[in-house]
């Protein structure tokens, strides 16, 4: 760490002997703003250039707005099923010990390594009518392919790992002591859970949620595959972008894109909220 | 279970007394949900990629794989891949010498804005390169009157991988370097290395499984980026079909076989990345950051 000297006045940044601050700075700077930041602006000042009018049309259109619940409903969904499995598979990977642990453990971050678009036509070709998921619950009564519940299973693909992965790490830091202490002064392992060990993960928790909840907002290979893609019913939000650029309506894809990402910051917004609260609550 | 060493050691890390821990006919219960839930949502879909693509038998798999409009898919995704990932590379490690290396007013700003991409849909993420260099769009008519193709050809399919792989080498390196601090760089530079030399011979090989790390990662996802790549492309069979999206025109077609057999390609480079990061993970998990969580 670099000592910084008593000074005065207000500095950018403070003095090191360590070379190419502006070279890489300066590099870091210029890639983001071409790459990310002009692309980025470009579409807010298209949206903000369609004037209120036209905005507002395509935001109320029939198909935006249902197009805009599906895309958040099963990312919601598929999330909040996430934060069931994804801790239990955390606990079970962070507390026990079984043969080929450290594969299961592995296996968990292939919806990451596993390109969308293969996700989206295996598991299609599983819950089709004829295929092998499919098939078990077809007497059931139970449709998944081309249906909002095929969206929901592809979303959970897509955000079991951000769930486990921003659990376990938090899981293996608890002090066992503390479960100890509680069992010891007579407290059942049902409460060591909820009022121990629960409050302790609830910012991860919160975390992965969000996490999984942006990643399924915003997914689209793995899922124009298995969800049927009828208008009204399940289409969502990437897939409309698509589909009205394909029409070269391009006010519409920009709007569209601009409300899913104002939506998303939203979202993020009160999810920092809700986590400073967890921390005071529990914390 | 018999081995009373092993018994022990297990008993004692895993408890000391059973209100430490669930039940054994708890812990069997929650284990063969996760096992279940696992095998379905993971395991299956994976199983069923190699078994739709080998459902015709060998010589059907590996006769869709010497199609030329496949090969020519592969052959472009290796393209885009092999200018992307050292673009990426570049920038992750001038991010990471100015975020990690120095202390600088809106440093804080500046890492959360590379996180940026990630919270992007891939859509959208193609969708602003359609807005910027569309016929429509706002530099359009200058790059049509020059000549310049960037939309539905290889420039555009390589910008949005850029933009959709942006965050990763940078993610893992700011947090290593940080954590690893100046002394090396320091001593070097008091020894009279200039920082070029520093750079080559502290710093790199200090940084360099965790920067494997970050390139697996980013190269896995440069490779499988499909909507960000798809409203680009314009889906010119043989031209500007990657594999992601190749495997999407053969499936549209009814092709099963030709589909899963472009995937069975993809799962494999998502098994290969896998082991390998598991790898780094067992081997070098000291000197890399991002196994914290992603």
């Amino acid at each position: 760490m670099t000592t910084a000297p008593a000074q005065a006045g207000w500095r950018f940044r403070q003095p090191s002997v360590i070379p190419g601050f502006g070279l890489t700075l300066g590099f870091s700077l210029a890639y983001l703003t071409l790459i990310i930041l002009i692309p980025l602006s470009g579409l807010i000042w298209r949206s903000a250039a369609l004037g209120w009018p036209e905005f507002w049309a395509i935001a109320t259109d029939r198909r935006t707005i249902n197009a805009l619940e599906i895309s958040f409903g099963t990312a919601f969904i598929a999330a909040a099923v996430n934060v069931v499995f994804g801790t239990l598979v955390a606990w079970v990977l962070v507390r026990y010990r079984f043969p080929g642990r450290r594969i299961v453990d592995a296996m968990v971050d292939l919806p990451f390594a596993l390109p969308t678009a293969v996700a989206g036509i295996a598991l299609t070709t599983l819950y089709a009518p004829n295929g092998w998921i499919g098939k078990l619950l077809m007497p059931l009564g139970i449709k998944v392919a081309y249906t909002p519940l095929g969206i929901v299973i592809a979303l959970i693909f897509i955000g079991l790992p951000f769930v486990v992965r921003t659990v376990q790490p938090i899981m293996e830091e608890i002090d066992k002591e503390v479960e100890e202490a509680a069992a010891t002064l007579g407290a059942s392992r049902f409460q060591i859970i909820t009022r121990i060990l629960f409050p302790g993960l609830a910012p991860a928790i919160t975390t992965g949620f969000s996490l999984a909840f942006a990643r399924g907002v915003g997914e689209y290979g793995s899922v124009i595959f298995i969800a049927g893609n009828l208008p009204y019913k399940s289409e969502i939000a990437p897939l409309l972008i698509v589909i009205r650029l394909e029409e070269y309506n391009y006010p519409a894809a920009t709007a569209i894109a601009a409300i899913m990402l104002f939506l998303s910051f939203l979202m993020l917004l009160i999810v920092n909220l809700a986590q400073s609260w967890s921390r005071k609550r529990y914390g | 279970m018999a081995d009373p060493e092993i018994k022990s050691y297990e008993q004692h890390h895993e408890s000391r007394s059973p209100a430490v821990t669930e039940s054994r006919p708890a812990q069997a219960v929650l284990m063969a949900i996760v096992f279940a839930f696992l095998g379905i949502f993971l395991l299956l879909p994976l199983i069923i990629v190699f078994h739709e693509a080998l459902a015709k038998g060998v010589s059907a798999y590996t006769q869709s794989l010497s199609d030329a409009d496949t090969r020519s898919a592969i052959r472009l995704t290796l393209l885009v891949a092999a200018i992307s990932v050292p673009l990426n590379i570049v920038f992750g490690i001038s991010a990471a010498w100015a975020i990690a290396k120095f202390e600088f007013k809106g440093k804080a700003f500046l890492t959360t804005l590379i996180d940026l991409p990630f919270s992007v849909s891939p859509v959208i993420s193609g969708l602003v390169y359609v807005l910027l260099f569309g016929a429509q769009g706002l530099l359009g008519g200058w790059l049509k009157a020059h000549g310049i193709v960037i939309l539905f050809a290889v420039p555009g399919i390589v910008l949005a991988t850029v933009f959709v792989t942006f965050p990763f080498v940078a993610r893992e390196l700011i947090p290593l370097m940080q954590e690893q601090g100046n002394g090396d760089e320091e001593a070097a530079l008091s020894l009279g290395a200039n920082g070029w030399q520093t750079f080559w011979y502290v710093t790199l090989p200090n940084v360099k499984w965790g920067l494997l790390y970050g390139v697996l990662l980013c190269n896995a996802r440069a490779m499988g980026e499909f909507g960000a790549v798809s409203v680009v492309s314009g889906h010119i069979r043989g031209l500007t079909n990657t594999m992601p999206l190749h495997v999407e025109i053969l499936y549209n077609e009814y092709n099963a076989v030709g589909a899963f057999a472009v995937a069975s390609l993809l799962a494999g480079l998502a098994l290969v990345t896998l082991v390998l990061k598991t790898l780094l993970e067992m081997r070098y998990g000291a000197e890399i950051a991002a196994t914290r969580g992603h």
